[in-house]
């Protein structure tokens, strides 16, 4: 039988604020010595108190917002009660009835990965987003043996818990949903995003029913991905696996997965249990929280332009291909440096801009993105600054240089932060454009080629680049490459009609 | 002279003179703990060399400066006791409780804090119900402390230990906490002057939370104007509790003008029940006319809602505790039982470290907030709690004032009521309606009855007028000699 998945994602956002969410502990846990970065408050001491993080709440408030969320104006804490050592109070303070940011959506990209032509064959898809709120992580367990320790690092670590109505159609759906939410919460600054560290952690839940049925089946949830792939690769997996039992008749059990990533296959973790009673009620340690339209405001007037209307704006006024738009606004830097290049190409009147685009736009994914995936470096830690990659496309354009040329300077540039220009005049790598001096050079290589000459006037049209190679050669590469070879050319159809 | 029996004013002066060192006025608290401690267990730990190192330190301050170093230090080596649910660094802190016996905090309440800074000497921490539970002492896990008035009886709760204390002269003054009446009933059944701030006016930081949305620090003396002059240190915003107001701290104690007239007192009908001490009634209204003849007005008023009161402190308060005390789970602190795997250490450690009251209120909270039991118990509740505060206010837009009993009796015999919560519960009839208003009121002695035994009358004022309820309560001082009486130990 022919089945349709219906899934759900629950998103937990880990903030990379610099305080904890109602302390002021340090918030980077990542590597920190355990129990260093703690206080009374959030190892849960008789007495202790949480006071709010502001800049925590906008945090939440921005992602609300690039979700397309409405945002609560008036809401509150409440406490989730329930027992782990990891959770030092007994409780977490979290949101229930009233989710700071509340019934958005987000617009995504799907692709077929699987197809292997992934670039440019996908849609967009609209997901709903049921609520984003605010509560505070727990603690880490770690084991050795019959013992087991805790670290409360990451105990008061702001979350955004996000979650959607069931509206992800497959696997390649959720990618798509979870790696647009990461690109979000990194345009924001809202968080690391890497699933790798945990800074980003989606747990799926999903359940298979016959195609065109309207009620659910029974629902699994998936959890420990700690990658998009992961993500990808357990849901295609519980797809095939529950697909597989239904045809033969059998139940889908309600359980908790994980991922064995080494194996490929999902793991049992969790039998279905019984409804947890969390017995939530309004946080006493805290006032309501009140975000008044001052507030709200500063906050939307320092949303950036986030991926998608990046994405669009770039095939619209650049006129991009939808691949080079997407790698372009996956990082906000390398959008923002690739702007500034194209921007440094045009000037302020905007002349030839889609022209500049194009070369701007395969001088970073071409060159400046092999030089950075050869080397390791980040955007930010590139010496090369726009206006110098614009700098050399223009030595480029103007034919001072050829292209072989420039990407040998730009190699120069990218170790030396070098301007084009410099490196250009220091090593006499300027572009001969002369026609007189370039139809001496074609002679000459005719003269000290006959044989190949001959052969090629005699049909070997291979040879015509053998050529062209030989002209370069002598030239030392400087010799204008179009010129060349309408020389060159010229000359054979000369000797031809000799 | 007995230097213990002196107020923090008196002591001030003889201080600020010269006529007395803060080492010997410690040192006489500290014998008067030593030789009268094992009969009250009022003090639960003592912290006689810190003390005495505070003290030296005052002393040498006020060598230098004489009365001026008050300016800054308004406290400065006067001996004072802390109820021992407040957090003090490096000195003991149980609560009142088994898994909590060998707790010393790493840092001090944002109030221990202040007093120190004020110069205050830390005589110790004074015995309490556990976790502020309970309205008689006896619900402590190092035993009932005893009314110095009569041994056999109760101090009343849970700050009895802070009540006891400060009645027996074993110190100054003390800090306590008020919940539901844990500062205002112990002081009347103690015959001293209680304190219960209004809600947000002193920091709960490093207060042990007992039910976060009525607890209150508040201050036990021997007559107003100490009461005054300890809040004017504790009180305040504090940044680390983000209920606690941004209001000015005011000059309490200058303001203490022994002037009311034309004060408008309410006397509510509801706080005069069949039922009642008939001895307890006469001398509140006794005192009623006390202030009457000062020139205050008395106008009978109704608080309805008064009936209601219990029934909606028992469903907030316990369901906030059962949150609260979910952290005693011995993984970082307190008391350790072990068992065979997580869960059983959970209940054996929670099984032993907790007294049966305590274990009420949790399995009380617990059912409160439970799903299908939520919306009939804890919402409908606060719903309540929202109609008494109203009530109060429309209360207060016609008087400054509303004058009631503390109590309905005065101090019961130990085990009298040990074995019947409800009956205990009643205790605190008159007091928790406040808590739940989150308003401020004063409890000062007003009278005895046939056995001796001090009664109290209680003052409440509307929230964040301490002003008020304090220069009442000093005027009635100033006119009476109720609160100059002392037990004869």
């Amino acid at each position: 039988m022919e089945y349709e998945v219906v899934i759900g994602m629950e998103t937990h956002v880990e903030q990379s604020t610099h305080s904890k969410m109602f302390c002021s502990c340090s918030a980077s846990f990542f590597g920190a010595e355990p129990n260093t970065n703690v206080c009374p408050t959030c190892l849960g001491m008789p007495g202790a108190l949480p006071v709010i993080n502001q800049r925590a709440v906008e945090f939440c408030i921005m992602v609300g917002l690039a979700l397309n969320c409405k945002i609560a104006r008036h809401t509150f804490w409440e406490r989730k009660s329930y027992w782990y050592p990891d959770l030092p109070k007994g409780y977490q303070i979290s949101q229930y009835q009233c989710p700071l940011c509340y019934d958005g959506y987000i617009d995504v990209d799907v692709r077929d990965l699987s197809s292997g032509n992934w670039t440019e064959t996908h849609y967009r898809k609209r997901i709903r987003i049921r609520r984003a709120h605010l509560e505070e992580d727990t603690g880490k367990l770690a084991h050795a043996g019959n013992v087991s320790f805790v670290d409360y690092n990451r105990s008061g670590v702001p979350l955004i818990e996000i979650v959607t109505e069931p509206d992800i159609a497959s696997a390649d759906e959720a990618y798509a949903y979870l790696s647009a939410l990461r690109d979000i919460v990194r345009y924001l600054g809202v968080s690391s995003g890497d699933m790798e560290k945990g800074a980003l952690r989606g747990e799926p839940n999903m359940s298979l029913r016959p195609k065109g049925s309207d009620t659910f089946g029974t629902k699994v949830e998936i959890k420990n991905l700690n990658s998009l792939r992961a993500v990808r690769d357990s849901i295609a997996y519980e797809i095939k696996r529950q697909s597989r039992l239904l045809d033969e008749g059998d139940q889908i059990r309600q359980v908790t997965l994980g991922w064995d990533d080494a194996r490929g296959v999902t793991v049992i973790q969790r039998e279905k249990e019984e409804a947890h009673d969390y017995r939530y009620f309004p946080e006493p340690d805290l006032p309501p929280l009140v975000i008044d339209d001052t507030w709200l405001e500063a906050i939307r007037a320092r949303m950036p332009e986030l991926p998608l209307a990046k994405n669009d704006r770039f095939m619209r006024d650049f006129g991009l291909s939808g691949y080079d738009a997407m790698v372009l606004t996956k990082d906000r830097a390398t959008a923002e440096y690739f702007e500034k290049v194209v921007a440094a190409l045009c000037g302020e009147k905007n002349q030839g801009l889609q022209a500049a685009a194009k070369s701007a736009a395969n001088w970073v994914t071409g060159e400046l993105f092999r030089l950075m995936g050869a080397t390791g470096a980040g955007i930010e830690h590139v010496k090369v600054d726009p206006a110098q990659l614009a700098g050399l496309i223009q030595l480029v354009d103007n034919k001072t240089i050829n292209i072989n040329t420039a990407r040998q300077v730009f190699e120069e540039m990218f170790a030396s932060g070098r301007d084009a220009g410099a490196i250009v005049e220091a090593k006499g790598l300027a572009q001969v454009n002369d026609e007189a001096t370039l139809s001496k050079v074609v002679e000459e290589v005719l003269d000290a080629n006959p044989q190949q000459a001959q052969a090629y006037l005699a049909g070997n049209e291979k040879l015509f680049q053998f050529l062209v190679g030989q002209t370069m050669k002598r030239t030392k590469g400087k010799g204008n490459p179009q010129v060349l070879q309408g020389l060159l050319k010229a000359a054979l159809d000369k000797r031809r009609s000799q | 002279m007995n230097l213990c029996a002196l107020t923090i004013h008196e002591a001030r002066a003889s201080l600020g003179a010269g006529h007395v060192t803060a080492t010997a006025l410690t040192r006489a608290c500290l014998t008067r703990i030593h030789a009268l401690n094992p009969r009250l267990n009022a003090f639960l730990t003592v912290n006689a060399d810190e003390a005495l190192q505070q003290a030296a330190a005052a002393d040498e301050r006020l060598r230098r400066e004489g009365a001026a170093a008050f300016n800054d230090q308004p406290l400065l080596g006067v001996p004072l006791g802390i109820k021992d649910v407040l957090s003090t660094r490096g000195l003991r802190t149980t609560a009142g409780s088994r898994i909590l016996e060998h707790y010393t905090p790493a840092w001090d309440a944002t109030c221990v804090a202040r007093l120190r800074a004020a110069g205050a000497v830390l005589l110790g921490k004074t015995n309490t119900d556990e976790f502020a539970m309970g309205s008689s002492t006896e619900n402590s896990a190092f035993g009932v402390t005893r009314n110095p008035w009569d041994e056999a009886r109760v101090p009343g709760g849970s700050s009895g230990g802070s009540a006891a204390a400060v009645a027996a002269d074993l110190c100054c003054a003390a800090l306590g906490s008020d919940t539901g009446g844990s500062v205002r009933q112990p002081a009347a059944l103690c015959g001293i002057t209680g304190l219960k701030n209004s809600y947000g006016r002193v920091s709960r930081y490093g207060l042990i939370a007992y039910a976060s949305s009525l607890d209150s620090v508040g201050v036990l003396a021997k007559d107003a104007r100490d009461a005054a002059i300890m809040l004017e240190v504790i009180a305040g915003h504090d940044p680390h509790d983000s209920t606690s107001a941004a209001r000015p701290v005011e000059g309490w104690e200058q303001a203490l003008n022994g002037d009311i007239r034309g004060l408008r007192i309410g006397v509510p009908r509801e706080y005069f029940i069949p039922g009642m001490q008939p001895e307890v009634t006469e001398a509140v209204r006794a005192g009623i006319e006390t202030l009457r003849s000062l020139g205050a007005s008395v106008i009978d008023i109704s608080l309805p809602s008064t009936t209601l009161a219990l029934p909606v402190y028992y469903l907030i308060a316990t369901a906030e505790a059962s949150a609260n005390l979910a952290r005693f789970d011995s993984v970082r602190y307190g008391l350790r039982v072990p068992g065979a795997d997580l869960v059983d250490t959970y209940r054996k450690t929670r099984g032993a470290g907790f007294g049966a009251e305590v274990k009420r209120r949790i399995m009380l909270g617990t059912y409160a907030l439970s799903a299908g039991y939520y919306d009939a118990y804890y919402v409908r509740a606060q719903k309540v709690r929202t109609l008494i505060k109203q009530e109060f206010e429309r209360a207060f837009a016609q008087v400054d004032l509303i004058v009631a009993p503390t109590s309905p009796t005065t101090a019961f015999k130990i085990g009298e009521k040990a074995d019947d919560p409800i009956q205990m519960y009643l205790s605190d009839i008159f007091t928790l309606t406040m808590n739940l208003a989150g308003i401020c009121g004063v409890s000062i002695p007003c009278g005895f009855d046939t056995a001796g035994l001090p009664i109290g009358m209680q003052l409440m004022g509307a929230a964040f007028d301490e002003k008020t309820v304090l220069r009442a309560a000093d005027a009635f001082q100033r006119n009476t000699e109720w609160h100059l009486r002392k037990p004869a130990l």
